[in-house]
């Protein structure tokens, strides 16, 4: 559970919206020319990305606009919320330090980092 | 070669109940990491263990590692609701459940280790004219493809499950259901341990703790791991890493049509034993069934989104106990102990992929989704197969990756009888 801070509501909880997931797939413009293996890419590959994913966010039991969001999906953290249209802002947040490696706070899973005091 | 572990029976409780309990040997070995391996295994859940297992037993290979970042079983293996059935829809599906759920029925006696397989029958519920016609739809389809399934009506259900909620008068009553009686659930410790220990007996290192950091691949062909632990070796590489699978993916450049996201459960304090048998129900999304600790063993679905932390929203877990209150009352005041979630795989589809991919010598097994407890010692099998073989075995010759070009997809949403 977290909070998101929509653009035109303010700050709601996150069951009051739906993630239209990852962002930034531009449907092709010559559809008929494709190719199989290329409407499977745009179709069903996704990044799944462990740390700061673009993801696109609709406020479906609000205001029901779409916005973009840039999220740690290690830690949930939200990072940036930004418009359609807009090009991904360059952020960076804390990397993990290796690459399915749990970060030290904000995850529920303590396998890799936790240490016995 | 290390010592044979010593074979678990009624004599070998009895002699070390003479010493306190104090002198029982390691189930598996900690071996130190070799720098070569005739295949290795990333990820250490039940799925990985089953693969490492099935290559050492059925296809004789045994320079074998097993990596995993965390410990054994401390992933989804130990993260879900143990629900174990093979009433799937299609060909594909049944043929690979069912394989699977027949392993089962032998497990225990093969690995010398109580797996607390119960086959207390799964009952899938429907509460409108549509369940009704779907639910029996899938009860033919599993009557065709030899795997039992039965349909009861209302006064039947109530008479198999006499504490649900049977009145006519509830928001979504129960119209029926089908019922797998060889269907149930196991101890998902014990799965896990058991094919350790199994494993480890044939020479399969186990290693914790040992994270996969990069994939060696020369000329399109797998050459080896780095690890937190160094660099391993071997030309055969399974992936069977459930949520993390992407992670592995993105290191090689594999594409994916995976999304992680959390799947949570809970369970509720001990009582003495009032459900006997597991009820799932698609439309008003709970299932339920009690552990031989006491507990009620409670599942709820996915949230919505990509993420890895292994936590939810609580709406998630408020939904389904909502439908399990309105199919059993009596659970209304029980207090929950335990609530957690997993980061579960989740396929276009809802379907797996266990496949070869355009890297010689590199499997992946992965986008079980919500579902792959079930299919854990069929799972193994099948991929250990494909990787001495460099081919799959014809059960899960339909789960290759290809088939999101092809437009072959095993659809289960819904038909997989619950709905994420």
């Amino acid at each position: 559970m977290f909070l998101i801070n929509c653009p035109y509501c303010g700050e709601r909880e996150q069951a009051e919206f739906s993630c239209g997931g990852e962002a930034h797939i531009v449907r092709p413009k010559n559809p008929p020319d494709l190719t199989d293996d290329q409407w499977s890419e745009y179709l069903f590959m996704r990044k799944n990305i462990k740390g700061i994913q673009f993801e696109r966010w609709n406020h479906s039991n609000g205001c029901r606009r779409w916005f973009n969001v840039a999220r740690n999906t290690a830690t949930d953290e939200i990072l940036k919320i930004y418009n359609m249209g807009e090009k991904p802002p360059n952020i960076s947040g804390d990397a993990l330090d290796t690459p399915s490696g749990e970060p030290e706070i904000g995850s529920g899973n303590i396998s890799t980092s936790y240490t016995k005091k | 070669m290390h010592k044979k572990p010593i074979k678990y029976s009624v004599f070998s409780l009895f002699k070390n109940a003479l010493s306190y309990h104090e002198n029982w040997q390691p189930v598996w070995r900690s071996p130190t990491l070799k720098t070569e391996y005739d295949a290795i295994i990333i990820g250490g859940g039940g799925h990985g263990l089953t693969t490492a297992y099935y290559l050492a037993k059925n296809h004789g290979l045994t320079k074998i590692a097993v990596v995993e970042k965390g410990w054994i079983g401390g992933g989804n293996t130990g993260r879900n609701t143990t629900i174990i059935r093979s009433n799937y829809l299609w060909d594909q599906s049944a043929g690979l459940y069912e394989h699977a759920l027949k392993l089962w029925e032998g497990m225990s006696q093969e690995l010398n280790f109580n797996v607390m397989f119960s086959q207390r029958g799964v009952m899938n519920v429907a509460h409108n004219l549509h369940d009704v016609r779907e639910l029996k739809r899938r009860w033919h389809a599993n009557r065709l493809n030899d795997i039992d399934c039965e349909w009861l009506n209302t006064k039947q259900v109530k008479e198999f499950c006499p504490i649900i909620n049977t009145s006519p008068n509830i928001r979504y009553p129960v119209l029926g259901a089908t019922l797998q009686r060889r269907a149930g659930t196991a101890r998902h410790d014990a799965v896990a341990w058991g094919y350790a220990r199994g494993a480890d007996a044939m020479g399969v290192d186990i290693i914790q703790n040992c994270e996969v950091t990069g994939i060696n691949v020369q000329n399109g062909n797998v050459t080896g791991i780095e690890t937190t632990k160094g660099r391993i070796n071997s030309n055969r590489i399974g992936v069977a890493a459930a949520g993390h699978s992407s992670v592995i993916a993105n290191m090689v450049g594999i594409r994916l049509p995976i999304e992680s996201r959390p799947l949570q459960a809970l369970v509720s304090e001990p009582v003495k034993p009032i459900l006997d048998t597991v009820v799932m129900s698609n439309t008003i999304h709970a299932y339920v069934s009690q552990s031989d600790k006491g507990e009620l063993v409670i599942g709820a679905g996915t949230d919505g989104y990509t993420s890895y932390t292994q936590r939810g929203g609580f709406n998630i877990v408020e939904d389904t106990i909502m439908a399990v209150v309105e199919l059993f009352p009596l659970f209304s005041r029980m207090k929950m102990l335990r609530h957690w979630g997993g980061i579960v795989d989740i396929c276009p589809d809802a379907s797996p992929i266990i496949s070869k991919t355009h890297i010689k010598g590199l499997y992946f097994n992965c986008g079980w989704g919500t579902g792959g407890f079930k299919a854990t010692p069929g799972s193994g099998w099948v991929f250990a197969h494909t990787i001495a073989n460099d081919q799959p075995h014809t059960l899960n010759a339909p789960f290759n990756i290809n088939r999101f070009s092809s437009g072959e997809l095993v659809d289960e949403h819904g038909a997989a009888a619950v709905a994420h």
